[in-house]
């Protein structure tokens, strides 16, 4: 299926916003005023929206620690974001999560998660919902190369499998789980070991938003239609660390430069849609204007917001107790 | 009344609100039994038969068989309860919480509130505990304090077949994800149990009996074992309040505090292991509220520090009994 212009113009303006939210929390996280830890997505923007211009209202996501990406692709509002990321009152999660806990259950975003392999044994439950009352949605877990090899994700596969759940999982590699390099602590082929499982699928370049959203669709219909879970490897790269503050010297001196320079998605898809003409390269300067501009109100608004009042620490704990 | 056992009463307990509520689920292992073998349906109806019949009224869609996943099909029931289904999950085995213990402690406990509320977690977790079954270490332990530890989690332990029911349907109606603990030697238990759907409370604990000289707090299995002793003692002119706190978190800490500020005497009945437990957090709630009612200092019984035995004398030796609670009520009375 063809993506028409205004689909590709909202794909180019979520991957903007999730590279111009990131960048900036880098910045702003440097600067001392971000409480905690953060984990950033940039790098690998076209993972989220190529898979999450598949879903709709109906469908949820769990993501992982680095959540924001996924967050900004399913339809979560940026500003209140932010003010999450502050700890402040109008944060997305009334300033109770922060960056590793992230969530909007309205939007079927079902949380970034602070444990590496959270994500899919809540996603089985998402898919099992959809298929018990029939509401014709899917449930997507991503998980990161530390997360595939976690029990979690092995035992959520063949559960999937056995229940014929609709229910995806996304492995994004984006070659490092910590500082430690997916190539050595993946034994055997994720592919293989997903088909082993009962969940086929197939390996796309994580930087081709294009390859993604292709795969993504066939994966998604297939689940979709009722035919079990199926299975994506996107290989990508991150270009931070894996939180800030992570020096990064595991990495090979330039690898990210050369990444940036050769591979970069925002690069790749600006490069594919204007000299197709599928769109012009000015509607894309002014979505890169617009999404400063959206960024820098959400850091300004975040940083003004008041602090959550005392008293909330005792609240939302139980529904009722 | 009809006379019920412990195991009909939870069964009754999930099939009423099974037919009132169709976004309640049942899931676990072998909680029908059979699934994809050539033989028998329902063959088991959980390992101890609390779910028999409910896969044949409700289908295999309602009533569902896991692989042996705790980590997986926990996880589920959390990632469901949060979309919009009730499951009721059955851990076999309180001990095999080891295996799943995340989706309990960092998931289901934690979703609402790392959401700023914009989450419920309506999950119920049946599940197993306590010596008695020569099950040894892996199969035997009472584990609920642990659980009762974690803000964010309920934890009911029912003390007869009539609490089991009541306090089963206010669990799987309850909004917040509740840790239902079940003991082992207590299914053939049998009481008068209606006919028809109720509820009882979480966090009003119930006074079994009442006395002017002794509070006995006892937890689950213990509730039976105190009654027995306040009844012969209050023979011999010793009277107890017997008090079962039904669920320790909620805990019902003012009936406690106000029983000891009238006898002045407690005793606490736990079979769990002692080092922070149910039983010393409840003596350290009357040390820090009723220190001036006490007339003597505050008693427990409750399973040595080991794990749980296999040899039927050692773990004999192992659970709290009559004897020993009668010892206790006792030497706490000889301080005047």
């Amino acid at each position: 299926m063809e993506l028409n212009r205004e689909q590709l113009l909202a794909a180019y303006h979520q991957m903007r916003t999730i590279r111009e939210f990131e960048d900036r929390v880098h910045r702003e996280f440097a600067s001392g005023e971000i409480p905690g830890f953060v984990h950033l997505y940039a790098g690998e923007e076209a993972c989220a929206v190529g898979v999450c211009m598949n879903l709709t209202e109906v469908d949820y996501i769990a993501s992982t620690h680095r959540g924001h990406g996924h967050c900004i692709a399913k339809g979560c509002d940026v500003k209140a974001m932010m003010k999450e990321i502050y700890g402040r009152k109008g944060g997305l999660c009334a300033g109770k999560g922060g960056s590793m806990h992230i969530a909007d259950m309205s939007k079927g975003m079902m949380g970034a998660n602070g444990i590496v392999g959270g994500g899919p044994p809540l996603i089985c439950g998402a898919a099992l919902t959809a298929k018990t009352l029939k509401t014709g949605g899917v449930a997507v877990a991503f998980v990161g190369d530390g997360g595939f090899n976690q029990g979690t994700t092995l035992e959520s596969m063949n559960l999937a499998a056995v229940w014929k759940l609709p229910a995806v999982f996304v492995l994004e590699d984006n070659g490092y789980a910590e500082s430690t390099a997916s190539s050595w602590s993946i034994g055997g082929d994720p592919l293989e070991r997903a088909r082993g499982l009962g969940v086929p699928g197939e390996r796309v370049d994580g930087h081709d938003f294009f390859a993604v959203y292709e795969a993504a669709r066939r994966a998604i219909s297939r689940t979709r239609a009722g035919e079990g879970p199926s299975f994506l490897h996107l290989k990508v790269n991150r270009y931070y660390g894996h939180f800030e503050g992570d020096a990064t010297t595991y990495r090979a001196p330039n690898e990210v430069e050369k990444i940036k320079s050769e591979r970069d998605c925002l690069m790749l898809f600006r490069k594919r849609v204007v000299e197709s003409g599928l769109l012009k390269a000015e509607q894309l300067d002014e979505i890169d204007r617009e999404v400063a501009a959206l960024i820098d109100a959400a850091v300004a608004e975040a940083k003004a917001a008041p602090m959550p009042s005392p008293e909330e620490l005792m609240t939302d704990v139980y529904a009722s107790y | 009344m009809p006379k019920k056992s412990f195991r009909q009463a939870l069964n009754e307990a999930l099939r009423q609100e099974m037919r009132r509520d169709p976004r309640v689920i049942v899931m676990g292992e072998d909680v029908a039994g059979g699934m994809g073998a050539p033989g028998e349906q329902d063959a088991w109806g959980g390992v101890l038969g609390v779910t028999k019949g409910l896969m044949p009224e409700f289908g295999r869609e309602r009533v569902l068989d896991t692989p042996i996943s705790e980590s997986a099909f926990i996880g589920a029931a959390v990632g469901a309860a949060a979309t919009g289904l009730r499951p009721v999950a059955e851990l076999m085995f309180i001990d095999f919480m080891g295996v799943c213990f995340d989706q309990i402690l960092n998931q289901a406990a934690k979703l609402r509130y790392m959401f700023g509320g914009k989450a419920k977690v309506p999950l119920v977790i049946r599940t197993m505990y306590g010596a008695g079954f020569r099950a040894a270490s892996q199969h035997s332990q009472s584990l609920y304090s642990l659980f009762t530890h974690i803000p964010g989690l309920k934890v009911a332990i029912p003390s007869s077949p009539y609490e089991a029911k009541g306090l089963l349907i206010q669990a799987i109606r309850d909004d917040d994800p509740v840790i239902f603990c079940e003991h082992k030697v207590m299914y053939d238990d049998q009481e008068e149990v209606p006919d028809e759907s109720y509820t009882i409370p979480f966090g009003e604990a119930n006074t079994t009996r009442e006395g002017d000289d002794v509070t006995i707090v006892a937890i689950g299995r213990m509730v039976k074992f105190s009654n027995e002793v306040a009844d012969k003692l209050a023979k011999e002119g010793i009277s107890c309040t017997v008090i079962d706190p039904r669920t320790t978190s909620p805990l019902d800490s003012e009936t406690i505090l106000e029983s000891v500020s009238e006898t002045g005497r407690l005793v606490v009945v736990d079979e769990a292991t002692p080092r922070c437990s149910v039983a010393t957090d409840i003596a350290a709630l009357v040390a820090e509220h009723a220190f001036d009612a006490l007339k003597a200092p505050i008693k427990l019984v409750t399973a040595p520090h080991t794990p749980v035995p296999f040899s039927p004398v050692l773990e004999d030796a192992f659970i709290p009994n009559p004897q020993k609670i009668e010892a206790a009520v006792r030497a706490v009375m000889e301080r005047a």
